[in-house]
């Protein structure tokens, strides 16, 4: 298990992961340990990070599904599909890097693909604006999915945003009005739409390209409203209780399933998906591949149908009559 | 998304906007004069003064646009639960009964159906009073509803937003609703009846990002506030000052996200006129 950064409440395992680190780099040196003695910590290790991972609170799901070393859409995109074709710009104004859109191939089907976007380091970061797109970067999705639609393609959303961005540019060029019209058209798009939450759901932002037949989320993602700092912010008077804020917003997957906001969650390994990527991408893809098959089976018109009843369906209230 | 309803009294800039009650008299805070109560009143709360747009009640709105007892008020007895058992300083449960105590209405919304100038429409007029005019699952519903309706009956739908945004308390299924009302115009748009969409003082948030944004017009009152995130979180983000008039209607106009602003005094028959014109048995050659 290779991991580059741990987190503060995985420190307990991240010890137990040093001392068998230790020795194993003391059996190169020639000194005798037991082979069974090191199978037994690492058996430990894993033990440990699954015991953690298997109770993590909201605000630690929040910190997995925020982790610099999670994969990212790009990342997904390049391992779970073949041949991808980046596409760009919206035709109106610029091409915005915290989308990235293309077309590429599930097995033998060739699809459409898109999502926001993080970066790795501080100068990728910036490019990509934290994974927070501007009016343009919604626009160019929303051609993307027309595009699909005029081909026939299934569409594949990855969902990873903070939300969209707050600036001056953003609110001019009518960041509000780029999200509605996608949230509109997606809803009477004629081909199938797979959308997945692989990180941060942050509201609207992440909504905009969430329209979907079917909306999965990766094991340790959340999907929110609203951010837990920002919650706690407004609700709580300090940003300090985001814990609280996450714990009553219901953001991780098991909730989101149980309120059907999500059709489905997919495994990631223990420990999340940062610690085994290949074996998310895997998991994923076979999901997909399932997900879509079931898709094709309906008519445009079923599909159009089905996604109306699906949201239309949202929502809790009484109703005296 | 934003939702205030404390907060924005709080901000200096946006206090404004309330109305400070003196018995008989009323001071405006944007000129700062105090004005007869009933002079207002007359004037459709509307500073004489100033021209200031005073936010006002749902009942209000629908009386100042609907021909004199036309409208038949629709869903009125649906009604906000606590779905998640949402607690922060107070629990949602409690919020509720306390803004329904209040109010004349359970939640945020009226909608129905009325005349304006002898032409039939599907109405919703927001109550900012009521949890800031946040939308939650009810906010969600009737609007659905309200456009089903004109599908069915074949009128047009007039939208007066006024909203902090998502229902914070309603969490990830406020923001469904965001999806769902778009989806529910989109059906509107197939049927090819018009959606005017009027934004009010202030439309923030989760409503600006679905379906105020997506009228076929889009009119604003004078000085509302309208945007996707707040002010004050566009100004932390980027630490700048943010520029004169941002995110008022007449910055809206001039960067073309919206096609008119209208007084109130002339809403009604530009309402009218416009689904008049608009309406699918007029206008084709
Ligand atoms: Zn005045």
């Amino acid at each position: 298990m290779i991991c580059r950064h741990w987190l503060e409440f995985e420190k307990p395992v991240e010890e137990a992961e040093k001392r068998l680190a230790e020795l194993l780099s003391y059996n190169t040196e020639g000194q005798e340990r037991s082979a069974a003695e090191i199978a037994k910590l690492d058996k430990k290790v894993r033990h440990a990070l699954k015991d953690l991972y298997s109770k993590l609170t909201p605000s630690q799901v929040t910190q997995v599904a925020r982790h610099q070393d999670r994969p990212y859409t790009l990342d997904y995109i390049q391992n779970v599909f073949t041949e991808f074709v980046e596409l760009h710009g919206d035709r109106a104004f610029k091409d915005d890097p915290a989308i990235v859109c293309g077309l590429a191939k599930l097995g033998e089907t060739a699809v459409v693909v898109m999502g926001q976007q993080k970066g790795r380091n501080t100068k990728e970061k910036v490019h990509r604006n934290f994974g927070m797109p501007h009016p343009e970067g919604y626009r160019k999705a929303l051609r993307m999915m027309e595009l699909a639609e005029r081909f026939g393609r299934p569409i594949f959303t990855f969902i990873d945003t903070p939300g969209a961005y707050p600036g001056i540019g953003a609110e001019e060029r009518g960041q509000a009005e780029a999200i509605a019209a996608n949230l509109m058209r997606m809803s009477t798009l004629r081909v199938p739409v797979i959308a997945t939450v692989i990180g941060e759901g942050g509201s609207g932002g992440a909504l905009a390209i969430g329209v979907a037949d079917r909306v999965l989320m990766m094991e340790f993602s959340t999907y929110s409203v609203i951010s837990p700092e920002g919650c706690a912010a407004i609700l709580w008077k300090d940003a300090s209780k985001a814990d609280l804020a996450a714990k009553a917003l219901k953001i991780d997957a098991a909730e989101l399933l149980k309120l059907g906001v999500i059709d489905r969650i997919v495994k990631e390994p223990v420990g999340g998906a940062h610690r085994e990527p290949e074996t998310a991408y895997k998991n994923l893809k076979t999901v997909f591949i399932d997900t879509l098959a079931e898709l094709r089976e309906l008519t445009p018109e079923d599909l159009v149908g089905l996604r109306y009843e699906k949201f239309r369906a949202m929502g809790v209230f009484a109703e005296r009559k | 998304m934003i939702w205030f309803k404390k907060e924005i009294r709080a901000n200096g800039e946006e206090a404004k906007s309330v109305k400070v009650p003196l018995g008989l008299w009323v001071k405006c805070d944007h000129c700062g004069e105090i004005i007869f109560k009933k002079e207002v009143e007359r004037n459709l709360d509307v500073c004489p003064k100033c021209n200031y747009h005073f936010r006002i009640s749902a009942a209000a709105r629908i009386g100042m646009v609907a021909d004199e007892g036309t409208f038949k008020e629709c869903d009125a007895g649906v009604e906000p639960v606590d779905a998640l058992d949402f607690k922060d300083l107070k629990r949602y449960k409690d919020r509720i009964k306390a803004y329904q105590k209040d109010s004349a209405n359970k939640d945020a919304i009226i909608t129905g159906e009325a005349e304006i100038n002898g032409t039939r429409a599907m109405l919703a007029a927001f109550e900012f009073s009521f949890m800031g005019g946040s939308m939650g699952s009810v906010v969600g519903e009737k609007i659905t509803r309200v456009v089903e309706r004109a599908c069915e009956t074949g009128c047009g739908v007039v939208i007066f937003s006024s909203s902090g945004g998502a229902r914070m308390q309603e969490s990830i299924l406020s923001l469904m609703q965001m999806a769902k009302t778009s989806a529910a115009l989109g059906r509107l748009r197939a049927c090819g009846l018009p959606y005017i969409s009027v934004l009010t003082d202030p439309t923030m948030g989760g409503v600006t990002a679905s379906f105020a944004m997506l009228g076929d017009v889009i009119i604003a009152e004078p000085r509302a506030l309208i945007g996707f995130a707040g002010p004050r979180v566009i100004a932390e983000t980027i630490r700048q000052k943010l520029p004169e008039g941002f995110q008022r209607a007449e910055y809206l106009l001039e960067h073309g996200s919206i096609d008119m602003i209208v007084e109130r005094k002339l809403m009604k028959d530009t309402l009218s006129k416009l689904l008049a014109m608009l309406r699918r048995d007029t206008g084709a050659a």
